[in-house]
């Protein structure tokens, strides 16, 4: 058995002046105090990457940095998928006694760290080295793409993926941390810039500084229980070249193995953080866990079905689409916002009934996928 | 290329040719080179000349490039092809090339190099 016992988030945007390692310490330092727990109890680390600060031995520069000596500690490297794949390790890690108190942490200066043309080219180096980025493509290229098929296959339009942006804007209107405070509508992100057709301005998410951080331990350290019910991965592909058909995409058997693991269904969950780094991502993942129809899921933003009071809350803290996007960080803040949300803590945000939540994260060109489910237990 | 295999020039070494592979043993087609087949493991997979003729899987057009090589040629549409052959890859096409259209291989400079680039 594991639990997050605490959660830590910086706001996400422009942190001046702020290195990776600053922030990673900031969240790091608010996770551990929401557990009720000293820095010296913390014998685990793992943390993300920084591509502002590559180093080949990122958990130890840390734990020297914060003042802390683990007896287990180092770095993951699955891209976006990165914080839940941390979390699920933490959670076998904590069950086998190898450790106690795992601290999960990470953060970057991606913003303010470097150019916006070095951000980018960093991330396209994901492509294939010979037969992909010799073409010029970028991450939203390769999305870009995805979404062309999805779209041709599904009867998808561009006007139900801008229907995603809107609804995340809605909810980072409501966080204080958010990036992004101006509410937009399908008609503003039909009309933003074309980045890599048939994705535009608002359909991707922005580069950001940030950090994230929980605690994950074998027993719970205060009254607020949120348990690892049950977690799985599945990696079928690292280039989009080679992805295999959409119906048999990572995300559906990642879901599978974390439905067994968990003993839960689709039908149990109350609340998703789903991975959002572009709006085709979202629309996709929600269709491929099973929590909408396919090509359905447009309609079930427009009728509500994942507001804060509709049946299925998403990303109440506005995903990566405008919360933000700080590399490993970007899609902790959906666990960090899934706990709040959990221990009743989510202030003017909180849903009705956020007892069972999924988590899913996604790495790549939808190459590696994490699932999880959380349940709060009294 | 270990063993009794040849490594025949293509695109990604400035020839004007899209080369993929076949297991002798399986018959898998790949188009990544390696010195062994990705289904089967058999070693030495046969080296062939694709046709360049394929129907087009996905487009993404690049409005927003991140290098200044590359952004003197936005906008530029970026294709999956599948070939005529049977593999999957990715090149450059006509701006206005739809999924499902027929089309073929020529060979186009982009950024210092020479890649592949697809036309009804």
């Amino acid at each position: 058995m594991s639990f997050i016992t605490g959660v830590g988030l910086t706001a996400y945007g422009r942190h001046e002046g702020s290195s990776s390692l600053d922030l990673m310490s900031t969240a790091a330092e608010l996770a551990i105090a929401d557990a009720g727990l000293k820095r010296a109890d913390i014998d685990g680390v793992l943390c993300g990457y920084s591509t502002v600060a590559p180093h080949i031995m990122l958990a130890t520069v840390f734990a020297e940095h914060f003042g802390i000596r683990p007896a287990y500690a180092h770095a993951v490297q699955v891209g976006g998928a990165t914080g839940l794949a941390m979390t699920m390790l933490a959670h076998h890690l904590v069950e086998a006694n190898v450790a106690r108190h795992v601290l999960v942490v990470a953060g970057e200066n991606r913003l303010t760290g470097q150019s916006r043309d070095a951000s980018i080219l960093a991330l396209a180096q994901v492509g294939h080295p010979d037969y992909e980025v010799p073409l010029g493509p970028t991450i939203p290229a390769y999305y870009g793409l995805v979404a062309s098929r999805y779209m041709h296959e599904y009867g998808v339009t561009q006007e139900d993926l801008a229907e995603f942006a809107v609804l995340m804007r809605a909810h980072a209107v409501m966080h204080p941390g958010a990036q992004f405070h101006d509410p937009i509508t399908v008609a503003d992100v039909m009309a933003s810039k074309p980045v890599a057709l048939p994705l535009k301005l608002l359909d991707c998410c922005p580069v950001s500084d940030g950090g994230a951080a929980f605690v994950v331990s074998r027993e719970r350290t205060g009254e607020a229980g949120v348990r690892v019910r049950g977690c799985a991965q599945a990696h079928t592909h690292q280039h989009v070249t080679a992805a295999p058909r959409l119906s048999e995409l990572g995300a559906e058997i990642a879901i599978a193995r974390a439905r067994q693991a968990a003993g839960v269904a689709i039908s149990d969950v109350r609340y998703a953080a789903v991975y959002d780094s572009f709006t085709i991502t979202l629309a996709m993942l929600l269709e491929d866990l099973g929590l909408a129809g396919r090509g359905e899921a447009a309609s079930r933003v427009r009728a509500g079905y994942f507001s804060r009071d509709g049946a299925m809350p998403l990303n109440t803290h506005g995903g990566l689409l405008s919360y933000g996007h700080c590399g490993v960080g970007g899609a902790m803040a959906h666990l960090v916002e899934t706990h709040l949300q959990m221990s009743g803590r989510a202030g003017n945000r909180q849903v009705r009934d956020a007892s069972i939540a999924l988590l899913h994260g996604d790495g790549g060109v939808l190459s590696s996928h994490v699932s999880m489910f959380l349940e709060r237990v009294r | 290329m270990s063993g009794g295999g040849q490594a025949l020039a293509d695109w990604t070494t400035g020839a004007e040719a899209i080369v993929y592979q076949s297991c002798r043993a399986c018959g898998n087609l790949q188009y990544f080179r390696r010195s062994f087949c990705c289904v089967c493991g058999a070693p030495d997979p046969v080296e062939k000349h694709a046709s360049g003729e394929g129907t087009v899987y996905a487009t993404s057009l690049v409005c927003r490039a991140a290098t200044p090589e590359t952004r003197a040629h936005i906008p530029y549409n970026i294709v999956l092809v599948d070939t005529a052959e049977g593999f999957r890859m990715m090149a450059h096409g006509d701006n206005d090339l739809a999924i499902g259209d027929k089309v073929t291989a020529r060979f186009v400079p982009f950024a210092g190099r020479l890649v592949p680039y697809f036309a009804r």
